[in-house]
């Protein structure tokens, strides 16, 4: 497997960062795994973790009377978690390893530091935070319209 | 893109006139089988009463007709090697598609058409083909796919995406994991609302078009399914690189006639039934997002 510092340059994430914002934000980086039902993180825990998953698949849920539902799956290359990046740093979901899951794991405290202390490298991650999620908001509202279900059939 | 063939000329020389002369006269077919694919999907098997078959090319439809209740434009779900049994999938949703879904065996049909224009998947022979479906719209995409897998070894990278409601909203089970396991074509299911017990994707179909593995220099897009989810899937199409006029789209709005009189299907210049309802993109882009067309 690669380094950190080998597989972050090639992530469509951080595709444009130069060479020593690659190395700064790798230094609050560690390689994690899970297993099969383990979770990444819970519903109203604290947001400190921002993951990039390598391999496996993970599904964002939120628990109701019926059972989880699923709102969302990441899987390789895609980013969990933004909830990081706003206060109250708190998470809206859970995120539960549907498969053997590796992934890229930063310290969310490290990267708000050195974004704070950089806010060259803050706008850089900022941006691409926020293409993520206007990506993920833009599907949504089209999953609202819920086009499968309704008369434009 | 050229209309293709119109209604079959086949058959006994009584049928046969009357089929030539006027398309608006139904042939009879009778419904062999009815299997019910999801819970408001039915496909129905029909074969015509006078034996002859009915050749069309996969995107075309036909309408179909239940005496004394209505009749409705339906694309051809089955293959077109095969024209002598006709499919037809049917959401059902309202009183003639009810009359159509539910009939069953032994139930006499009126059939017009097929009508209108088709995907010629042809085109993409030699190079990568990307299908993207929507709901029951991976139904009319079934006769291309079926046609591309007869000759498989013809194309190249071949990848179906496709997005269901939920679950238990996914279409043609069976033919996913035969063209995925038999034919090498990558398939990709994508959910708007999974259930727990669900272990794939969820989430919007044009997602997937950005992580699909093909050449859009290359590649023969199309496209079929909710007129908003078209117009989306084909944006990310064409940010991935694919061409315009190698993209295209099946639009079916209300077709009456099939034959480009009456223009209910009319979208601007555009005669659906008869220049659609398989259209290319650089054709289609300047009117679909405009309100009330």
């Amino acid at each position: 497997m690669q380094t950190i510092e080998q597989y972050l340059p090639q992530h469509p994430f951080f595709g444009g960062l130069d060479a020593s914002t690659i190395e700064l934000l790798a230094g609050c980086a560690v390689n994690v795994h899970f297993h099969p039902q383990d979770y990444l993180f819970h519903e109203s825990g604290p947001a400190d973790t921002f993951y990039v998953v390598r391999r496996g698949r993970v599904s964002l849920e939120v628990s109701s009377p019926a059972g989880p539902r699923v709102v969302d799956v990441a899987q390789e290359d895609d980013v969990v978690g933004w909830s990081w990046l706003v206060p109250p740093y708190r998470w809206m979901f859970d995120a539960k390893a549907t498969s053997e899951v590796s992934a890229v794991a930063f310290d969310a405290t490290c990267l708000r530091a050195k974004s704070e202390a950089d806010p060259a490298v803050g706008y850089a991650l900022l941006q691409r935070v926020a293409q993520v999620m206007l990506h993920r908001l833009q599907s949504a509202r089209i999953r609202l319209m819920d086009v499968y279900g309704g008369n434009d059939d | 893109m050229t209309s293709l063939a119109g209604p079959d000329t086949a058959g006994s020389p009584s049928t046969t006139r009357a089929v030539r002369t006027d398309p608006m006269l139904p042939r009879e077919f009778v419904v062999t089988r009815t299997r019910q694919d999801t819970r408001d999907t039915y496909t129905l098997e029909l074969k015509a009463a006078d034996g002859a078959p009915l050749r069309f090319a996969a995107g075309q439809f036909t309408m179909l007709q239940a005496f004394g209740v209505g009749e409705a434009p339906i694309s051809i779900s089955g293959d077109p090697a095969c024209p002598d049994l006709l499919e037809h999938t049917i959401r059902n949703v309202g009183s003639v598609t009810s009359a159509l879904a539910t009939a069953p065996p032994g139930t006499v049909l009126g059939v017009r058409g097929p009508f209108g224009t088709g995907w010629e998947v042809q085109d993409g022979k030699g190079g990568d083909v990307v299908f993207v479906a929507g709901g029951i719209g991976l139904a009319p995409l079934r006769p291309a796919i079926l046609e591309l897998v007869a000759q498989r070894a013809e194309y190249g990278r071949v990848v179906l995406l496709y997005g269901a409601r939920t679950p238990e909203d996914i279409l043609f089970g069976d033919d996913l994991h035969d063209w995925a396991r038999k034919h090498g074509i990558v398939v990709e299911v994508t959910v708007d609302n999974g259930q727990h017990a669900w272990r794939g994707r969820v989430g919007l179909v044009t997602q997937l078009v950005s992580r699909a593995g093909f050449d859009p220099s290359n590649t023969l897009a199309m496209v079929c399914g909710p007129e908003v989810m078209m117009r989306f899937a084909a944006t990310a199409l064409a940010d991935r690189g694919v061409r315009p006029e190698r993209l295209r789209l099946s639009m079916e709005r209300n077709m009456k006639c099939g034959v480009g009189l009456c223009g209910h299907c009319q979208l601007r210049e555009l005669f659906l039934c008869v220049d659609g309802p398989v259209l290319s993109y650089d054709r289609l882009a300047p009117l679909m997002a405009r309100t009330e067309l």
